[in-house]
């Protein structure tokens, strides 16, 4: 360690390895949680490849729908989603944790917070997907 | 249910070992005892030496927090025929240098205890003649749960970022300093935003939340600092509003 | 007495970052990525695409939905960094790669979305 404290630890101490995280399921949840950020610019990165395409004209964008059809796209899509999906669930259920509304006396419960935003996810899916769908 | 059940207990003594070591003992495996019983009967007619901290024996002063098969857990709190048939493995609390066997060295926890100012701040004390402060309990039920802390430390040893980097000051810490924020008779939360709005403060947190999964008293110190966060989050949008008036 | 950290800000970005990306990312990866490459569902053709890029709507959406998640990104990235490979004493260069990659991200973005036709 590179920094030390006002009481420099007497007695023996165990350094912490690297792999810290693997040895709780606990941390390794977190971790994962932590790195569900990566496939989510992972994906903006795929957006920023499309829009790219888009601007190419008709053949570039159908070379790359054709990029996105083979196998290790999609395979790489699918745990992509699996770790986007990861970080909303976890996102809209630990939200509620830094809210502790009071309402009469008693604090909300955390399903009313995480409850509008699970809704307003559904929602916001929704018009998305009918605004792309309907052409 | 059978006879024994097997301890394997660290030992360490800093005169005699370099590093600590494991040494087995096997105790009675009595329906009702809990790993501290153990702890006693190795002490009082196997090994005297074997050297840990208890006190109330009941879950409520915090003295006997050690690592039981990899987890933090209270030792008068924690029964051992959960663990049949054994080997239970009993070491120090985590994240802490060891002094001696099972004891650790928590000077740390303690200077960064009274950093976070954990008392009543008020601008000008009321005198005694006009009486107590008045609390309802709605205001009561608001630090309530944060005032249950009993200083165990388990949230120290599970705490991920208090292991890598000593200086943050911790789930127990922040949480007694959410404690009197929330009090309604306290007037020093700008004081201590001051102190633990930094990077080994609040900012250090990243939630992993196993804080609150292991603490015996339900506090939920990672709330408490997820809450915290929130408000010196508006209070610097206050303050960049406002910056001369606010306080 | 030590000033307050400006971290509350960094903590805000990535917050409302994380709740766009939480909100919009799963529906265009499912859309895009899965459902329109194994046809699933009609992908909207060539002109369709371009009709719903170009719009001033589509291109303040594309904007959002492609700078905001790298931000929450970095702020993420960088305390995992610090977690993970325990290199919390390189904080300025670790804050420099993270945030200093999202508004690279963010510039290319800008450029690609003003480009299209």
């Amino acid at each position: 360690m590179l920094r030390y404290n006002e009481y420099p630890p007497k007695g023996y101490r165990v350094r912490v390895s690297t792999y810290w995280w693997i040895g709780r399921w606990a941390y390794l949840k977190f971790i994962l949680r932590e790195l569900s950020s990566v496939f989510v610019a992972w994906f903006v990165l795929e957006t920023l490849l499309q829009i790219h395409a888009l601007i190419g004209g008709p053949a570039a964008y159908a070379d790359f729908q054709a990029f996105l059809r083979h196998p290790v796209a999609i395979a790489s899509n699918v745990i992509s989603l699996f770790f986007v999906l990861f970080h909303a669930v976890t996102w809209f259920n630990l939200a509620p944790k830094a809210m502790a509304i009071r309402l009469g006396g008693k604090r909300l419960p955390s399903l009313a917070i995480a409850g509008p935003n699970y809704i307003a996810w559904a929602l916001a899916s929704i018009v998305v997907a009918w605004l792309i769908l309907r052409g | 249910m059978a006879e024994q059940i097997t301890l394997e207990i660290t030992r360490y003594s800093p005169e005699r070992d370099k590093t600590p070591s494991v040494a087995s003992f096997d105790v009675p495996l009595r329906k009702e005892w809990v790993v501290l019983d153990a702890l006693n009967y190795i002490k009082d007619k196997v090994d005297g030496s074997l050297s840990f901290r208890w006190s109330c024996r009941m879950g409520v002063c915090g003295s006997c927090g050690m690592t039981v098969n990899g987890e933090p857990k209270l030792t008068c709190a924690t029964f051992l025929t959960d663990y049949a048939p054994g080997p239970v493995l009993v070491e120090p609390l985590r994240n802490f240098p060891v002094m001696r066997d099972l004891i650790v060295e928590i000077t740390d926890f303690l200077a960064k205890l009274a950093k976070v100012k954990p008392w009543i701040i008020r601008k000008k004390e009321m005198p005694v003649s006009e009486g107590e402060y008045l609390q309802t309990p709605d205001q009561l039920d608001a630090y309530r749960q944060f005032s249950m802390c009993i200083n165990c430390l388990l949230c120290y040893a599970a705490c991920p970022v208090y292991g890598l980097d000593p200086l943050f000051a911790g789930p127990a810490a922040l949480a007694l300093a959410q404690r009197y924020n929330m009090d309604s008779r306290d007037e020093g939360k700008n004081e201590r935003m001051d102190i633990l709005s930094q990077h080994d403060g609040i900012w250090g947190c990243t939630f992993v939340g196993e804080c609150t999964q292991v603490c015996p008293k339900h506090v939920d110190p990672a709330g408490a600092i997820q809450q915290y966060k929130l408000t010196a989050a508006q209070e610097w949008v206050k303050s960049l509003i406002l910056p001369w008036g606010g306080k | 007495m030590a000033k307050r950290s400006n971290e509350p800000f960094l903590w805000l970005l990535c917050s409302a970052c994380g709740v766009v990306a939480a909100l919009l990312i799963p529906i265009h990866l499912f859309l895009f990525g899965l459902a329109f490459p194994l046809g699933w569902l009609r992908a909207p053709s060539y002109d369709q695409a371009l009709a719903l890029a170009r719009s001033t709507l589509g291109r303040v959406y594309l904007l959002v939905f492609c700078i905001l998640p790298l931000f929450h990104w970095a702020h993420r990235f960088r305390y995992t960094l610090y977690d993970g490979l325990q290199i919390k004493h390189l904080n300025e260069l670790v804050n420099t790669l993270c945030y200093g990659a999202a508004t690279v991200g963010t510039i290319a973005a800008a450029y690609l979305i003003w480009r299209i036709p």
